[in-house]
Order: C-alpha cells, then sequence, then structure tokens
C-alpha cells in the first residue's frame, strides 16, 4: 500500500527515521538532493538495488515533482 | 517518476511505503537544506531579509504606520494568523484615515517569488519590472522574507 504525502507528513516522517530515496539519475542526485536521502535511480530499483534498505521501516521516495 | 518507483518498491516487499509526490521542487522552494554539488549555490532565500514589518489585516493604519516608519523598507506586508501573504501596503496607503483598516487600503495579492529561484534569474525579472523588491514566499504562501534588487549579484 503505497501513500501519497505532502511535507507535513514528510516532516514527521524523516522525525521518525524513515528511510529517503531520490529515484532521480544519479547526476541528478549528485547535482542537488535532500539531506539524508540515498539514491536509488528508478531505473535500478529491483532487489539488489533495494538490498541497503529495511523492509520493515518505512520509506519515503521522491523525484523531481512526480512526473 | 516517484509513483512507479514507490509501486515497484510494493511490489518488493516493501511495507510502508510513501510518494513525496511535490518532490525535491516543493522541498526547495521552502528554502530547506540541499545537500550535492551545486547546494552552494544561492537562491533567493539567501538573500531575504526577515525585517519586514508585518501586520493582520484587522490591525488600525495608525498602529502600523510608525513600525513602517521606523523600518528600512517603505511598506509593510499584511499576513495571516499563520503566516499567509494577502496583501501590501505602501507608505502612500499608510497616509490615509489612521482608523482605516489594512484591509481596506491594501494591495491585495502581490507577486512574490520562490525560495529557489536563482538570485541572477531574480534580478533580470526585477530588472524587466522595474522592481527593486520581491517578496519570497514558500508554497502555501507564507511569507519567508523580502529581496532587495541592490542585493543580488550582476
Amino acid at each position: 500500500m503505497v501513500e501519497q504525502i505532502t511535507y507535513p507528513r514528510l516532516r514527521e516522517l524523516l522525525d521518525a527515521g524513515a528511510q529517503l530515496v531520490d529515484v532521480l539519475p544519479a547526476q541528478e542526485y549528485a547535482d542537488e538532493h535532500l539531506p539524508g536521502a540515498i539514491n536509488i535511480p528508478l531505473k535500478t530499483l529491483d532487489a539488489a538495488g533495494t538490498a541497503q534498505l529495511d523492509k520493515t521501516k518505512a520509506v519515503v521516495v521522491y523525484c523531481h515533482d512526480a512526473l | 517518476m516517484s509513483p512507479r518507483a514507490a509501486c515497484r518498491l510494493g511490489t518488493l516487499g516493501f511495507e510502508h511505503v510513501y510518494d513525496y509526490v511535490t518532490g525535491r521542487v516543493d522541498w526547495f522552494a521552502r528554502g530547506l537544506p540541499r545537500e550535492g554539488d551545486n547546494a552552494a549555490e544561492p537562491r533567493a532565500v539567501d538573500f531575504a531579509l526577515r525585517d519586514v514589518v508585518t501586520c493582520h489585516l484587522h490591525d488600525p493604519i495608525s498602529a502600523v504606520r510608525d513600525r513602517v516608519e521606523g523600518s528600512p523598507h517603505g511598506f509593510a506586508l499584511v499576513v495571516s494568523d499563520g503566516g499567509v501573504l494577502l496583501g501590501r501596503l505602501r507608505k502612500a496607503e499608510l497616509a490615509v484615515n489612521p482608523d482605516a483598516t489594512a484591509e481596506s487600503v491594501m494591495e491585495s495579492g502581490p507577486s512574490t517569488v520562490r525560495a529557489d529561484t536563482p538570485p541572477a534569474r531574480l534580478r533580470e525579472r526585477l530588472e524587466q519590472s522595474s522592481l527593486t523588491i520581491a517578496i519570497v514566499t514558500d508554497p502555501e504562501g507564507r511569507l519567508l522574507g523580502v529581496v532587495r534588487r541592490a542585493d543580488l549579484p550582476t
């Protein structure tokens, strides 16, 4: 189940220790990203690419503006 | 892109997946911290002055006028209880009936810029419009400050 959120909920989740994932291409991530975000580009989002994440903890994904 | 990523995580067995739908555009527009190679490049919010006079809709002009006189800016901004920008009071508007309320004489809906606007672009916009000040708000319209054109790099 995926929940779409806006900034206030994001703030709550980050304060509670959520994992933050930037799914933009590596260069865009390198240019600028949210503090603490890790980069897993959409094209690499598979079992191997997400092995570093804890499946039982909250994960927040973001890109540029959802498009 | 992020909706597809969130869906994919669900199919991989992640139990609690959230999609920050407005993404980094929203984050940056709030003037929040950034990381990365370009993070040190200044944005409009980095030039924002917080000492602008603010008042509420029902404040009498008399209560605002003295504060504006003592301010480095020749105007006041009208905000809601939550800090959302509603209007602007220029000096000329403060010279009217002192019993008038801010709401009755303010200029409604002044133009604003986002916190993450590059300073060069902001300066260009201000020059094209013959403006000397830009008002910076967050995505909810809350006042963050004002930027003087003279403070922006050429």
